[in-house]
């Protein structure tokens, strides 16, 4: 082994002298990247750091940094794919802003991640260094080039020969390199490498068993590189909690959900980054006697979710902003027939593909007003991987209560996003109960809807006496066909004022900080970790700053207008598109908001502000708090 | 069947029903469509099936047969365009229980809903599916519609449509799993009678063409025929349909055994004659619904695999 500590930078952390024991950096959080091209399995191994951290007591949040296609060219900037880490001694709630260690495959991929700014001045690189004296003279140059750029940057860079090192042990050092690299990180971070181990054979486990043994072999490679050549150390000590936790991220949380709620049929189609929700259901939904049907289309998807809603338990379908497109017209049938159903769009960039792997909240127009007609139905978005486990027993309930479409709105960051959170405490009311098969009484119509509520118990086929056609076309509470002038309109409210009532079940959101000042940030979804640690930092540096983050999105959840009418100025922070208030052509009137700000102007005729950005990334908690520091007692718009 | 269908089946099955009581409402359809004489023979169906009104369900997409679910009595969805095969897949899936029909017209199947109708047919989800096919767009006041016959005039294609018509039965038997294809004509009551049985109890998916006057728009297409038998040719086997009273009126007859893909094939794609008979059935073919054998648990059982699932998430 070369005794040659391949170092760059003045730093004496990193000093050419082995000291006699690594100098421990003792930090309350850390954030550490790792990326490769892909296929090189940059994703499990840091995937493996996240799952380990959690169930070492850490606080934790993972992203995925995933390209759009399978298989990018290799050492290509656009084809960086891996995990962001980010560890705390207290829960995590987001991303964060920048990584602090970046452990990187080639050059190129790092080169992409320094040059989004995802790298914190001063970072820690650990780069492969085989590029350095590769045989193509090209490679070469581009490595210098590289070396040059990320330099001048200030960071402390440290070869790691990776490739060499696992020669050792396979003839393929391209597969297999990951668990080294997870070695050095298990060494740095002082995992528990029983864990480590057992969630590699758990990756594993379908393959040869060799395939886990080398992989335990690499990993303890890297493990005595790290020893021998690695002069620091990072701890984060894990606060121990006295619940019990459960890791996983949003898209598995949501299948977890789906069978909590006792739902027996998923039905969709395959679409980034929904698809791992089915991958989950089709592992494990037949299990519990659920069927996950893979339909020939979006559409098809909706039909077969609808068909087996009205003919028994509440079904769902899952999907992203282009399949919510395709769905439309028959959630509007599901509106007009009261045929409960829940529909899950795990959002990512667009219009159109847009942005497939990347995060963001640009469906929550569409989801509310999207289908032609006046389709009147329910919306919620989960914060939370949590709450993407108890937002599917919320949805199903709702959806049967009142016969109604409940659209739940995650997004690519909660999709992948791991976290841990308190095990649920699951409780049988949770479970759908077997659909009524008992006569329906003589007389009694299929949509008496209840004049004060709009509600009405719906008929299932298999009920004696019940027998009734459910249409599409207006329609009385018979189910006739509307002929007459007057029905349309009384459907019309009946329909509507379901959504009324549901409403003035909803408490009024509770507030993050002062229930008055200067600034009241309102969110939605995903971005609330990033918005809380945003709001804390600031007024840590004392801005009257509080944040408020809604769940129900239609209805809306009661008392807004009276919540911002004690703060001077209220705006939105969303991973949507808007103007830019100073835009060339754009006006007050004109301005395209974020797309809560617009819903909230129009509810609440309050000039909601709005800040939002489409980056294809979550936002960064210290781009939030610039973002108050700027609008802190300056009165905005407003 | 699995164990989840038990807890459906509460239904008195000493019952028996007439034609009565499959009433629905007063039928809407103009007089002289052959919708009129699909909905009889489909209640002497259900009577002679002895199927409860409450386990059968008829869905539809939109157009003038659609409204079919309306005027029988049984549980009915009436969906939106050319969906109908999805939405009855759902409830068969969810509930093997039901004896699942699916009205839809030729815009509804072959144009709007081709997509649903090639993939329904590989599932082989057991139902009946029902294509009434008058070749032309009926409700929204004839439009060309694929199984219009080439050069005939609509209002949309006033030079006469432009190409040669889709054959659904031809399409049909040339996708994967095909399980169960047939033609009758409503004009022949006891051939269509016999089809629907016949369709009825072929455990799969079962595609029948229906071919259907128009008087109000295609009466020139369909409405000669009945004074034409000699345009018509029976397939006849003892494994599809062979109808005694009909050998004298339909003399042409072809004997046809219904196990052999490639003669039907043959069959279909010759459009010297209209053809009405079982062109192909295989009751072995894998049905999708039965590929999935589902355990029943109760709400604690869940609970408790639950439980364990999620112990592998445990930290």
């Amino acid at each position: 082994m070369s005794t040659r500590l391949p170092v760059v930078g003045d730093d004496p952390v990193f000093s050419a002298e082995q000291p006699s024991s690594p100098r421990v950096l003792e930090r309350a959080q850390y954030t550490v990247e790792v990326v490769s091209d892909s296929g090189e399995g940059a994703q499990s191994c840091g995937q493996i750091l996240g799952t380990v951290s959690a169930k070492m007591g850490n606080g934790v949040w993972t992203v995925e940094i995933i390209p759009a296609e399978v298989q990018p060219p290799p050492r290509n900037p656009a084809g960086a794919s891996g995990n962001r880490v980010r560890i705390g001694s207290g829960p995590v709630t987001n991303w964060g802003d920048r990584t602090d260690l970046i452990v990187a495959f080639n050059e190129q991929a790092l080169l992409a991640r320094h040059r989004l700014d995802a790298l914190e001045p001063g970072a820690v690189i650990l780069i492969e260094s085989m590029w350095q004296d590769h045989d193509d003279e090209g490679i070469r140059a581009e490595w210098s080039a590289a070396m040059e750029e990320l330099g001048a940057a200030g960071y402390r860079i440290i070869h790691v020969p990776a490739h060499e090192q696992c020669l050792a042990l396979t003839e393929n050092p391209y597969l297999g390199k990951n668990m080294f690299m997870l070695g050095i990180l298990t060494e740095l971070f002082d995992r528990d490498t029983a864990l480590i181990g057992a969630q590699i054979r758990h990756r594993f486990r379908k393959k040869d068993e060799s395939v886990a043994e080398r992989s335990i072999d690499l990993l303890e490679l890297g493990i005595a590189w790290a020893r021998e050549n690695l002069d620091f150390r990072v701890s984060v000590p894990p606060v121990p909690g006295d619940r019990d936790m459960v890791v996983m991220n949003g898209n598995q949380a949501v299948a977890l959900g789906a069978v909590a709620a006792g739902m027996e049929l998923a039905a969709m189609y395959p679409i980034t980054p929904a698809t791992s929700v089915s991958h989950q259901l089709g592992e494990m939904f037949e299990r519990f006697g659920g069927i996950v049907h893979q339909a020939e289309d979006e559409i098809a998807a909706a039909g077969v979710a609808i068909g087996a809603s009205y003919a028994g338990k509440t079904a769902f379908t899952i999907t992203s902003g282009p399949g919510l497109a395709l769905k439309t017209e028959f959630l509007g049938l599901a509106v007009m027939t009261e045929t409960p159903l829940v529909l899950v769009d795990v959002q990512r960039g667009g219009p159109s593909t847009g942005l497939p792997t990347k995060v963001e909240q640009s469906d929550l127009l569409a989801a509310i007003f999207g289908q032609p007609g006046d389709a009147p139905h329910v919306v919620l978005a989960p914060a939370t991987i949590e709450e993407c486990f108890h937002v599917m027993v919320t949805a199903r309930r709702i959806a049967e209560t009142f016969r109604a479409l409940v659209i739940v709105l995650s997004d690519a960051n909660l999709a992948t996003g791991v976290q841990p959170f308190p095990r649920p405490e699951l409780d049988q009311a949770w479970i759908a109960s077997a659909p009524d098969q008992s006569p329906v009484p003589e007389g009694k119509a299929p949509y008496a809807w209840d004049e004060q509520t709009g509600l009405s118990q719906r008929f299932i086929p298999g009920q004696p006496g019940g027998m009734f056609t459910v249409t599409g076309l207006a329609h009385d509470e018979r189910s006739k066909v509307a002929y007459t002038s007057d029905i349309n309109q009384w459907s019309s409210a009946m329909r509507s004022r379901k959504i009324a009532v549901l409403g003035q079940t909803l408490r009024p959101p509770s507030l993050n900080g002062d229930d008055a000042g200067d600034l009241l940030i309102v969110g939605w979804g995903s971005t609330k970790g990033a918005i809380e640690e945003a709001v804390a930092r600031a007024r840590d540096e004392g801005l009257s700053v509080s944040s408020l983050h809604l769940t129900f999105l239609s209805p809306l959840e009661p008392g807004l207008a009276e919540i911002f009418s004690r703060f001077q100025k209220v705006m939105t922070v969303e991973i949507n598109y808007s103007d830019e208030p100073d835009g060339p052509f754009v006006t007050h009137q004109n301005r395209r908001r974020g797309q809560l700000s617009w819903l909230l102007r129009a509810q609440t005729l309050v000039d909601v502000d709005c800040w939002t950005r489409v980056l294809g990334e979550p936002l960064r908690p210290g781009a939030i708090l610039e973002v108050i520091r700027s609008n802190c007692g300056a009165g905005g718009e407003r | 069947m699995s164990a989840v269908c038990s807890l459906f089946q509460l239904h008195d099955e000493s019952r028996e029903y007439g034609m009565g009581d499959y009433e629905g409402a007063q039928a809407r359809w103009c007089p002289g469509c052959g919708d009129h004489s699909v909905l009889s023979a489909t209640q002497r169906l259900l009577a002679r099936e002895n199927l409860p009104p409450e386990k059968t369900v008829f869905v539809s997409g939109i157009g003038c047969s659609s409204r079919f679910p309306h005027y029988i009595n049984t549980y009915g969805f009436h969906g939106v365009h050319g969906r109908a095969l999805p939405v009855a897949t759902g409830v068969k899936l969810h509930r093997p229980d039901l004896h699942v029909f699916v009205v839809m017209g030729d815009g509804d199947c072959i144009s709007i809903g081709a997509g649903h109708w090639i993939h329904a047919i590989r599932y082989n989800v057991d139902m009946v599916a029902l294509l009434l096919d008058n070749e032309i767009y009926g409700l929204t006041k004839m439009q060309t519609s694929p199984t219009t016959p080439q050069g005939y005039v609509t209002n949309t294609q006033p030079r006469g449509s432009y190409l040669p018509p889709m054959n659904p039965i031809e399409a049909t038997l040339g996708v994967t799993n095909a399980s169960f294809v047939a033609q009758t004509a409503e004009w022949v009551p006891a051939h269509m009678l016999a089809t629907m049985e016949a369709a009825y109890r072929h455990p799969g998916f079962s595609f029948v063409r229906i071919l259907q006057r128009c008087p109000h728009f295609t009466d020139d297409l369909f409405g000669e025929l009945p004074k034409h038998p000699e345009r018509v040719q029976l397939l006849v086997h003892e494994h599809g349909i062979d109808l005694e009273a009909l050998e004298g009126r339909f003399p042409n007859r072809l004997a046809h055994d219904p196990a052999d893909l490639d003669e039907a094939r043959r069959l279909a794609e010759d459009a010297s004659v209209i053809r009405l008979g079982v062109f192909f059935r295989d009751d072995s073919r894998p049905r999708y619904e039965e590929t999935r054998h589902l355990p029943a648990y109760t709400a604690p059982e869940k609970l408790e695999l639950l439980e364990r699932e999620l112990d592998r998430y445990a930290v």
